[in-house]
């Protein structure tokens, strides 16, 4: 009977421990996940969410194709595509100017997969959507107008 | 994670073209509660990570700005019709989940 007390008690004290630490606020949720770059996604404007994804001075470049609506509906979902076709594109990064916190997505791109990527995102009003490339340890850019006639974040 | 990950996986010529839909609020931590007039706290998928055979081919990071339910295309060269495609994602609280397709 002690013994099962004793497994009960050390099972429970061990499955607890990163959520009392949460909620302790020792260990915030967002920290919990190493990889997040939480300096990138909160940087409330275009320059530090760059700084943030390590691009500095990036080229503007034509072989990077932004297909979003010329005017978006809803700024809820506004579909965004993005293709490069810079050869040895690693990673594509799709930035909405005007947000509050501009950094939408970062995509990390390996093992063969191409230079594209599809997605939705929110616009909180008319502004540039922009795409960040980096490749050959390099940094492309590009950036097209999307107008918003209702706002999508919520406020 | 009232419904499922849906994964589709089609094959144009080497290309496989990959569609992935996630369940998700993907709360900003800017929208009121209608009913009680408080900010709903950000909630919103930061991670997702794909492979197709075991081998990465995407690893995102997300941030609130990404809309509501994700959606997420992207193409990989060089697979075959069979090979198995696997999406994880991670949260802002922890959560976490998986599904996988067989590239049709």
């Amino acid at each position: 009977m002690n013994a099962l007390r004793r497994n009960v008690l050390k099972g429970a004290v061990g499955a607890g421990t990163v959520a009392m630490a949460v909620a302790a606020g020792l260990l915030k949720p967002t920290q919990a996940m190493a990889d997040w770059n939480a300096a990138a996604f909160d940087a409330k404007n275009v320059g530090d969410a760059m700084k943030g994804l390590g691009i500095s001075a990036p080229v503007d470049s034509k072989d990077i194709i932004i297909k979003a609506p010329d005017i978006a509906e809803n700024g809820a979902v506004v579909p965004v595509e993005v293709t490069s076709n810079i050869a040895g594109t690693t990673s594509i990064a799709i930035i909405a100017e005007k947000n509050g916190t501009p950094l939408v997505g970062d995509f990390t791109l390996s093992g063969g997969t191409l230079g594209f990527v599809s997605t939705r995102i929110k616009m909180g009003q008319t502004s540039l959507v922009r795409a960040v490339v980096k490749a050959g340890g390099k940094s492309y850019t590009a950036a097209k107008e999307v107008k918003v006639t209702i706002g999508g974040c919520g406020g | 994670m009232a419904e499922p990950m849906r994964i589709r996986a089609t094959m144009t010529g080497d290309i496989a073209d990959v569609k992935v839909l996630m369940n998700h609020p993907m709360e900003t931590g800017q929208r009121k509660d209608a009913k009680t007039g408080q900010l709903v706290p950000a909630h919103f998928i930061q991670e997702v990570t794909a492979t197709i055979n075991g081998v990465t081919v995407l690893s995102a990071s997300l941030g609130s700005g990404i809309s509501k339910n994700p959606y997420l295309g992207f193409k990989v060269k060089g697979p075959k019709v069979g090979d198995k495609v696997v999406v994880n994602w991670t949260d802002s609280k922890g959560d976490k989940n998986t599904a996988e397709a067989a590239i049709g």
